[in-house]
């Protein structure tokens, strides 16, 4: 587990989290606890699609699954969220035991009814939250995820985002991040591991 | 180079130089002069959805490259021609204002995690099962008419592709 955690932790921090990589063993375990404050996760407060308060704590019990991203982005996020439902799918039972969370980055243009309209199209029971941009901010800041609003010369603007899922334990601990893009076993592997914990 | 034997068997059917519109079996593949358009699908969108992607594959047969300028479609406001790279697990995607090289003797692939069409202004979600009618233009080869079929919400790759679905 341990070593799974150091190989994917640094390509997730993206020049955000400058103390990931520090280490003075050399033995490769390069993520020693001095460096858990600056790993992601965190309180937060946000609201799913319903319009229910949403925090750290309700997430709490089952480990999670997190996906940061905004409805219009036509390819990344749809991608993960085909890519999570399929998961979803194939843990067959041991799939309730995890939380899918799809917290939007737009909170501008997503409003619950459009987080609420993209999440329709894959089946997979994925919680939707979005929240106050001000919360957002703190929350994606701690969670260390990369956003960057970006205009575009039609006027309109797109958001650079990390395209990573984070992985966090049942106490809302940091395991490691998932490549949407991983091959099916090993990303299958990874949540079966973190739901066995 | 090799080519597939659908693209023979494609361009023999196609030697008029357009698609057939009503022939779908043929409709993600059209043929004008050099260039060779194959694989063109999109994705399901979202009932409140405004943007949708399209994807295809552009084959230059000929020695000189040529240019997807920009393109159409009557089921979007505009097309856009798009970028996208992941950089340290980070996604950007931007326009491509002057459009996309295709190099000569080239296949440039325009897929999930790459180079797309962007469609922006969508006048109804796109269904699983829709033909997308869509004009390319490109410097040299003039427009081409293709057919996006749409495969479902998220996939990787279209329909009977042997994907993930
Ligand atoms: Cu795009």
């Amino acid at each position: 587990m341990r070593g799974i955690r150091n190989r994917l932790f640094a390509p997730l921090a993206m020049g955000l989290a400058v103390a990931a990589c520090s280490g003075p063993t050399g033995d490769g375990n390069r993520q020693s606890s001095a460096a858990t404050a600056s790993t992601p996760g965190g309180s937060f407060r946000l609201v799913d699609t319903k319009g229910r308060s949403v925090t750290d704590q309700t997430l709490k019990g089952k480990p999670t699954a997190m996906f940061f991203g905004f409805t219009r982005c036509p390819d990344v996020c749809p991608t993960t969220m085909n890519r999570m439902a399929l998961l979803h799918r194939k843990l067959g039972t041991e799939g309730n035991k995890l939380n899918i969370v799809f917290v939007s980055v737009d909170p501008e243009h997503d409003k619950r009814e459009d987080i609420a309209s993209f999440l329709s199209m894959f089946d997979a029971p994925v919680i939707g939250l979005t929240g106050e941009p001000a919360e957002l901010d703190k929350m994606t800041k701690a969670y260390k995820v990369y956003i960057e609003k970006v205009p575009l010369p039609n006027g309109d603007y797109t958001i650079d985002h990390t395209a990573r899922i984070l992985l966090f334990d049942r106490n809302g601990g940091f395991v490691e991040t998932m490549d949407s893009h991983a091959p099916e076993p090993e990303a299958l592997g990874q949540l079966q591991q973190l739901i066995r914990g | 180079m090799r080519i597939p034997h659908s693209f023979l068997a494609a361009a023999a059917l196609l030697a008029g130089g357009w698609a057939l519109p009503h022939a779908p079996a043929a409709a993600q593949q059209a043929r004008k002069g050099t260039i060779l358009i194959s694989q063109a699908w999109s994705r399901a969108t979202a009932p409140r959805a405004q943007v949708g992607a399209g994807f295809l594959t552009i084959r230059n047969t000929d020695a000189r490259p040529d240019r997807l300028l920009s393109a159409s479609s009557p089921r979007a406001a505009k097309v856009e021609i798009h970028t996208m790279s992941m950089d340290g697990g980070v996604m950007r995607m931007r326009p491509l204002p002057d459009g996309l090289e295709i190099p000569a003797r080239s296949v440039a692939t325009l897929a999930p995690g790459g180079n797309h069409l962007m469609l922006i202004g969508l006048k109804a979600p796109l269904k699983q099962g829709d033909l997308v009618p869509a004009t390319l233009r490109f410097a040299r080869a003039g427009t081409i008419q293709v057919q996006l079929a749409v495969a479902a919400p998220g996939a990787p790759a279209p329909s009977g592709s042997g994907g993930h679905q």
